[in-house]
Parts: C-alpha cells; structure tokens; sequence
C-alpha cells in the first residue's frame, strides 16, 4: 500500500505527473544515462548550460553523461509523414547550475510530442503543461508566448545584429530602460521602438495582443492568428486566468519557432516548467516534420510547501538487554503500524528529536 | 497582507534609494531609528525593508529572498542574475573604465596584464576586441596593481577619477556606464505583479522629475 505522506514533494510529483501524461496517451521513453559526446557539440547552444560531464568509453568513444533529454528523443524520433509520436520521460540531467558553478545532477520529467504536429498536438501539450502545475501546486502562473511572432516583428525592426541581441536581451530583461536608451542614441527606430515597447507589456488576453500589433505584415499576421487560435482554445477550456501572455520568456527564437511558455509556481524563486515548439531545432538536425515539448524541473519543488520534520522519529524505543532480536522486531512491526518511525536504541540519545520514548521490557512495552 | 520584500545596498547609495521610495509613497519610518533591527516592514503600504551589501543584492532577488532590489549595472552585468531590470533610477552614476599608468603605452604584441575585480566584464570586453589578457582577479586596492608591476591596466568602477589622479593613473577608456537599477525576482513579479509594477512606476515617475 503507498503511503503519500512519506513521499517527498518531487517524488509526489512524479507520481502525478506519469499518469497524466499517460491519460493522453504519451509512452514512457526510457534512456541510458549516457549520450554520444558529438550531439551535443553540434548543438551547444540549444543546451541551457555550457558544461558537460565527459569521458571516454572502453572502445575510445567520447561519451557524454546527458545534460538535457530533448536532443536524445528527437535524434531517435521517426520523422514519418502523418504520424505524430508522443512520448514522456523521467530522467536524471546533469548540468552546471547557475548559482554555485559547479555540475548538479538534476531530476526533470517532461513530454515531447513529436512529428506532423497540428493546432490540436499543441493545445493538447500547453493543457498538459498547465495541469501539470496545477497537479504541484494551485497558485501557479503560465506565461505564454509565441517565438515566431517575435521573430517576426523584430524583424520588422530591421536592427543591426549586435543592436539585436542587446535588444532581446532588454526584453528578456523587461528592461524598457535600456531599449530608451539604444533610441535615444539612434541605434534603433522609432517604428522598431514602438514595435519593441508593445513587446515588453504583459497581455492578459490574445484580443489584446492582436489589437496591438494589428495590421503589420503578413509573417506577423500568420504567427498572431496561430498564437489567437492557441489563446482561444486555452479560453474555453478555462485556463485563460492562469495564463499571461509576456515575450520575456523567449530566450531563442534559433530553436523555437512557435508557441513557448514557462510555468512559475508561488514561493520558487526559479520557473519549474519550461517548454515550446522547436520546429527549428528538428530542422537542424535534419528532421522534416514538427516538435513540441517541455520539461517540468523537480529539483526545485524539494524545498516547496511542506515545512521540514520537526521530529528525527516518531518513537524511540529502548531496548532491555534481555529482549531478543526477534522481540525487538516484532515491538517495532506492532509500533509502526500507522506508518510511524522507530528507532531501536540501547539508551536515550539527548541529540535525537522524537515524539514518543517508550522501553522494552521483559514484560512487554511501556511509556518511559 | 501580502509584503513586498525590498532588498536595499547598505550605504550611501542604499539611503538615497530609500529615500526615492520613500516620496514615492512606499515609506517606512522604523527604518530611521537608530538600532540593530535588520528588517523593517511598515504594514500600512505592505512593504518591508532590508539592508544587505550591494554586492549581494541581486542574490537575494535572484533567489527570491526579496521580490525587488536595488543593484548597480556593475553587479548585473558582472554576475548576470536572472531576474529583470525593471528601471534605471538614474542615481549611483559612474562607468566602468579601464585606466592605466600615465605614461601607459599599449604593447599589442604581448598580453595584457588586467587587474579587477569585473573579472566577466573585462573578459568580454577585451574578447570583443580578440585581445588575449591575463586576469589578475582581486578584491580591493585596484589602484594599486599597475604601481607595483602586477599588472599593465585595471578595469574598474570610476565616479570622479580622484583616486586614479592621486595615484598617477588615468582612465584611457570607458567600458559602459553604470546607474543603479530596479531588479525584480521573475517569480515574484508573476504573483506580485500588480504592486511591483506599482512601486516601479512611482519610482519611475520621481526618476523622470528628477531628471528633467
């Protein structure tokens, strides 16, 4: 019988999350912990990180310990006209963490959706995505947005490359100071200004994304009416409260080439789920059809909700010398029968935490 | 009542940011009383103050301590924190530069000698230019590495370039100027939003008085 108070809030997760995503039909896609050094090389900058464990195998291959999972599905992915894969999985990455600099092994599940991608597969994946939040925790936020449309309207814009980059670095950062001053300076326009700061607000629905950009040109019209599409179809399945749309989440519009969203939950500091289409991504890796994923980051739900156990043991038992082993154990099945814990000592330890002391005797168990 | 966490530079520059929030309306008179209290929170406007070293600010933000801080540009753009900038409050102006002896004279054939403690911001600088340096990261007393031979210029934080003059150095050319910005936590400002935004716009509304 699974007992859920034992389980830690990312274990918990796991558990929920499987079987949602098996609701719809996605199949468990089981890897090795290893990957070919030269996937990686060849897409460095799709990797949210830089370092990667390596070391070489007993024939001389230059192997990789995995630091993300999409680039090993998509490499095995059949890419057949017509038919759409969908798979999940529940892998250990390992990746240079960004706050202490050194590789941490982090727990992550996701889902990839994989091949002749339509409207319905990525509705179908946001709603997955969204409820799978809202299986964690209810208080959580979704941004949404969509990479070709930004792409599309920056280059609109028409900036220089390196104005680019501190341009999508600024909307990143919601640093509408720092696009002021590139203005001011001259380095950008004043359509590409306006285009800019309406990028940088925060819309609480496609109608209002869509007045703002109305009447730009084609490629904008086609990703906007896509992005609508996708909006009023999270709308009538209720979602649309949970939902902002904010373009600071487009980290790479090289990769992603439709709908991205990241999924925040209140008291993480950090996003904890993060995902979106990368049509471009398949494409570079000479894949013909489409892709959608994302990932969910357990690590970051350890320390989330539940307070930490006041108490190292719900029972400290003494033992008598007298008792035998098979006493003790059957003391200790018989105590522990609601799930409590129990610590069998010789005599009380004052640097242990517990709720109940109780001995063993000769004559049976008594409350000390 | 849901607070709004501040994460405020100990010292000088800290006070005249407090003092913005404060004629933005986001007050907090504890916080003048001279005592060792740490925290002060002033329930009535929902916002509660804390002092930490500038250079741990972003820190603090990044990992959702505090909702919003202030840093200077030098801290963002040396440790890159995730978080988002939400304003330049145009106060703490100075440039990160690279100064060198007077009678410095740039020797493209050999590498570069470079003291600072901007470590990232000199590397990407001088990558930039495809010069090869060699870092000499230090903590303190920049002014010092060039008179004593340790290294053939600095790259560091100048406001008047008094203490380079007195020390014989000069500053040969700026890197980028530097203010002290509003960051905000990413997560906080998805379930904050609405006050954070709140406190920005006061606070930028001052800024554009200030400043015009």
């Amino acid at each position: 019988m699974l007992n859920e108070n034992i389980l830690k809030n990312d274990e918990k997760a796991v558990y929920s999350l499987r079987s949602l995503y098996r609701k719809f039909g996605y199949s468990r896609f089981k890897m090795s912990k290893f990957e070919e050094y030269d996937l990686y090389v060849r897409n460095k900058d799709f990797l949210i990180s830089d370092g990667i464990i390596t070391f070489t195998d007993t024939n001389g291959r230059l192997l990789a310990l995995k630091p993300d999972v999409t680039l090993s599905i998509i490499k095995n992915a059949k890419d057949v006209k017509g038919s759409v894969e969908k798979l999940y999985y529940n892998e250990n990455v390992y990746r240079i963490s960004s706050d202490s600099h050194s590789f941490k092994e982090i727990t992550q599940t996701g889902l990839e959706c994989i091949g002749d991608i339509g409207i319905y597969d990525i509705c179908e994946v946001l709603y997955l995505a969204v409820k799978s939040l809202e299986s964690i925790d209810e208080n959580y936020i979704v941004d949404i947005a969509h990479a070709g449309l930004l792409s599309a309207l920056i280059k609109e814009c028409d900036l220089s490359e390196n104005v680019k980059q501190t341009v999508l670095e600024s909307i990143q950062n919601k640093s509408i100071d720092e696009i002021t001053s590139i203005f001011q300076k001259g380095n950008i326009t004043q359509k590409a200004y306006d285009i800019i700061s309406r990028l940088m607000a925060t819309y609480k629905s496609s109608a209002e994304l869509c007045s703002a950009f109305e009447g730009t040109d084609e490629r904008v019209e086609k990703a906007l009416s896509e992005f609508a599409a996708i909006c009023a179809s999270a709308e009538q399945l209720g979602l649309s409260d949970k939902l902002r749309i904010d373009f600071s989440i487009v980290n790479d519009t090289s990769y992603y080439s439709g709908l991205v969203f990241k999924g925040y939950i209140s008291g993480i500091p950090t996003s904890v789920l993060s995902g979106g289409q990368y049509d471009k991504l398949m494409k570079k890796m000479g894949k013909s059809s489409g892709a959608i994923g994302f990932a969910v980051y357990l690590d970051a739900l350890e320390r989330h909700g539940k307070e930490s156990d006041e108490y190292d043991y719900d029972i400290v038992l003494i033992k008598d010398e007298g008792c035998t082993s098979a006493e003790i154990i059957k003391a200790v099945e018989e105590l522990s029968q609601d799930s409590l814990s129990v610590m069998v000592l010789n005599e009380p330890d004052s640097s242990i935490r517990y709720k109940r002391l109780i001995k063993l005797t000769k004559n049976g168990l008594e409350d000390a | 009542m849901q607070y709004i966490n501040v994460a405020l530079p100990k010292g000088r520059l800290g006070e005249k940011v407090y003092a913005m929030f404060e004629q933005s309306g986001y007050e907090c008179p504890s916080i003048k009383e001279t005592n060792r209290k740490l925290i002060f929170e002033n329930e009535e406007v929902g916002v509660r103050y804390f002092w930490v070293k500038p250079s741990d600010v972003a820190i603090y933000v990044e990992r959702g301590a505090a909702d919003i801080g202030v840093a200077g540009k030098d801290i963002l753009l040396e440790y890159s924190p995730d978080v988002y900038e939400l304003l330049d409050l145009k106060i703490g102006k100075c440039r990160m530069a690279v100064a060198a002896k007077k009678d410095f004279r740039d020797n493209t054939s050999q590498t570069l000698r470079v003291a600072t403690k901007f470590s990232n911001i000199a590397q990407k600088f001088y990558n930039e230019k495809c010069r090869d340096i060699d870092i000499i990261h230090l903590n303190g007393s920049i002014e010092i590495a060039p008179i004593l031979g340790l290294s053939d210029v600095i790259v560091d934080i100048v406001e008047t370039g008094k203490t380079l003059y007195e020390n014989d150095l000069e500053p040969i050319e700026t890197i980028v100027p530097i203010s002290a910005r509003l960051i905000a936590n990413k997560s906080s400002f998805k379930f904050k939003g609405e006050k954070i935004s709140e406190i920005a716009a006061s606070l930028g509304k001052l800024v554009r008085e200030n400043n015009d």
